[in-house]
């Protein structure tokens, strides 16, 4: 039944966790729909070999990368080109990777080139061939087939596992040309400062909405919450319009889907598009004065209260269940 | 210089999506139709840049059964100069979408595309890229920020990627596609939409462009996601740690 080619993300020498979860996806579609093998390829500039040693300790067949001063940066067309390159080299039946906002750019450019199908985003891969994905903000379900020679599948992160380490398999460096691409050009990368877990991989995430009322009171009030959870920090469509905190923290259907242990609403209301974003969460709390607000109606336990007063107690109270 | 802005007509994001009663389809009779979400922002930056410079033109285009005319009316309401609606009544995915959009691409002369990152129904992501890859041009996609060089050969755009913001530079002809935070659309004013009736909407019969597309995706069937049960409410903070830390176990 073919290979499974699976792009694995690298930043530098680390593999972020997303790329752990594409890995345990592309070992799932390969037992699940009976595939011969899953070959890992990388692409990248400094790091990537030791990156691609790294990725080839969890089961993998084999992992191939390609290593060049040009792809620095990741930039749309050039990765597309150099992974097309390197992809050809496996002739796989399924192409895999993560749906990050690298995957989201530039897999669909793959589909192009390789005339294939895509399901994006996936949450689970079914017998038969078949892939779920959610649409309509996470409402409703789909069971896709891909129908062409060729398939494209992005997988949803947080709905997948981190691969365990498993056997080692070859590594080999791809001789790939990459052209000169005058045409995109990297400017800059404003980080997000962040010394707290990454939202996508916490545990536990504590996110804060329009209720937070500003930028000010959202610091003083989510973040040392989150500080005495070790918990990541996230934020509704409407504190990210607001200015209260960075894109980079948006959960919902267009931002980032968490499913973490425990995901702690403070003043959201609970949006459906919010809702997309959270609602695999596996313990969900809520705090919200308004007792109507839709975002009970998926919370394990609800408190109804007015967050200025409550978050400054619950931040106490955790520190002392915790021995802070 | 001319600036071709897709748009996709949606179910309201508000009104949740209903399965059909085998679960084959999502019923869309009877749903209140919108230009898709980010589609409208798309709209919204190319009125804007229109606004600082008068020589662009602005054609927004569609694909879709004739009513979509209502929602191709609404961006011309807000500022487009003209329209184009592929009609059809059969569905349209990704694949299907983005080589008619080529074809449009074709038939003009554009330096920019701009649309929606994602539709809200299908929330696919993948019209934007498809198309920039049919056509071998750069692309930006998830733009919070975007600036057009006075010559129109470049741009410079800001993207929402994971961990921050990131800006790139790409060479015209190219396809941008639009984020949230790229600005707020306005609503068409009173004179603009009685304008728009009158503005040019060239309709078009998909079968006439001579597109072979086959679906490449075959939906075996739709379901509802598990419902999540409400909880309890608890009163206190003190309960609420308790819980936490008995119950679920989680502290």
């Amino acid at each position: 039944m073919g290979s499974v080619a699976l792009y694995i993300e690298n930043n530098g020498e680390k593999l972020p966790k997303s790329s752990l979860s594409a890995l345990a996806a592309a070992l799932e579609i390969k037992q699940a729909h009976g595939h011969e093998k899953v070959i890992g390829v990388l692409i990248g500039g400094t790091g990537t070999s030791a990156a691609a040693n790294e990725a080839a300790q969890y089961g993998l067949d084999e992992v191939l990368y390609v290593q060049s001063s040009a792809l620095e940066q990741y930039l749309a067309l050039q990765y597309a080109e150099t992974l097309k390159l390197a992809v050809d080299a496996v002739q796989p039946a399924v192409i895999v990777a993560a749906s990050t906002s690298r995957g989201k750019d530039f897999l669909p450019r793959i589909a192009q080139l390789f005339d294939a199908g895509q399901a994006s985003d996936c949450t689970a891969i079914l017998p038969g061939g078949k892939y779920r994905r959610p649409m309509y903000a996470g409402n409703v379900l789909a069971d896709v087939e891909i129908t062409t020679a060729v398939q494209v599948v992005t997988i949803r992160p947080s709905a997948f596992g981190a691969a365990s380490k498993a056997g080692t398999c070859a590594v080999r460096e791809l001789a790939v040309h990459v052209l000169e691409e005058p045409r995109m050009k990297f400017v800059r990368f404003d980080q997000v400062k962040n010394e707290r877990p990454e939202l996508g991989e916490a545990e536990i995430v504590v996110s804060g909405g329009r209720a937070l009322k500003s930028a000010e009171t959202f610091q003083q009030h989510i973040l040392p919450l989150a500080d005495a959870l070790g918990a990541a920090v996230g934020a509704s469509r409407a504190a990210v319009d607001s200015g209260y905190a960075p894109n980079d923290w948006q959960v919902g259907q267009t931002g980032k889907v968490v499913a973490p242990k425990l995901y702690i609403a403070v003043g959201i209301s609970g949006a459906i598009q919010h809702l997309a974003g959270m609602k695999d969460s596996k313990t969900i709390v809520a705090i919200n004065k308004d007792s109507e607000a839709p975002i009970f109606e998926v919370a394990d336990y609800g408190l109804v209260a007015d967050l200025f007063e409550v978050v400054p107690q619950l931040t106490e109270a955790v520190k002392k269940a915790r021995g802070q | 210089m001319n600036i071709l802005v897709p748009l996709k007509r949606v179910p309201d994001y508000a009104v949740k999506a209903k399965l059909s009663p085998d679960s084959q389809s999502v019923v869309t009779d009877g749903v209140k139709w919108i230009v898709n979400p980010f589609d409208e922002i798309a709209v919204e930056e190319a009125v804007r840049i229109k606004e600082k410079r008068p020589d662009t033109e602005i054609v927004v285009v569609s694909i879709g059964p004739s009513s979509t005319t209502e929602q191709v009316r609404t961006a011309l309401a807000m500022g487009a100069d003209r329209a184009i609606l592929v009609t059809t009544d059969g569905a349209v995915d990704s694949d299907l979408a983005h080589r008619v959009l080529a074809e449009i691409v074709a038939r003009g002369d554009y330096r920019l595309v701009i649309m929606g990152k994602q539709a809200i129904d299908s929330d696919a992501s993948q019209t934007g890229p498809l198309l920039a890859s049919r056509l071998n041009w750069p692309q930006a996609t998830f733009a919070s920020k975007l600036e057009i060089d006075d010559t129109w050969t470049s741009a410079t755009v800001t993207r929402e990627v994971d961990g921050g913001l990131e800006t790139v530079q790409i060479q015209l002809p190219g396809v941008v596609t639009t984020d949230l935070r790229l600005n707020e659309p306005r609503y068409p004013s009173l004179p603009g939409i009685v304008k728009a009736k009158k503005q040019p909407l060239e309709e078009i019969p998909l079968a006439s462009l001579g597109i072979e597309s086959a679906p490449k995706l075959k939906i075996h069937q739709f379901a509802y996601p598990p419902q999540r049960k409400a909880g309890t409410k608890v009163s206190s903070v003190e309960e609420l740690v308790a819980k936490l830390q008995n119950d679920a176990k989680v502290l």
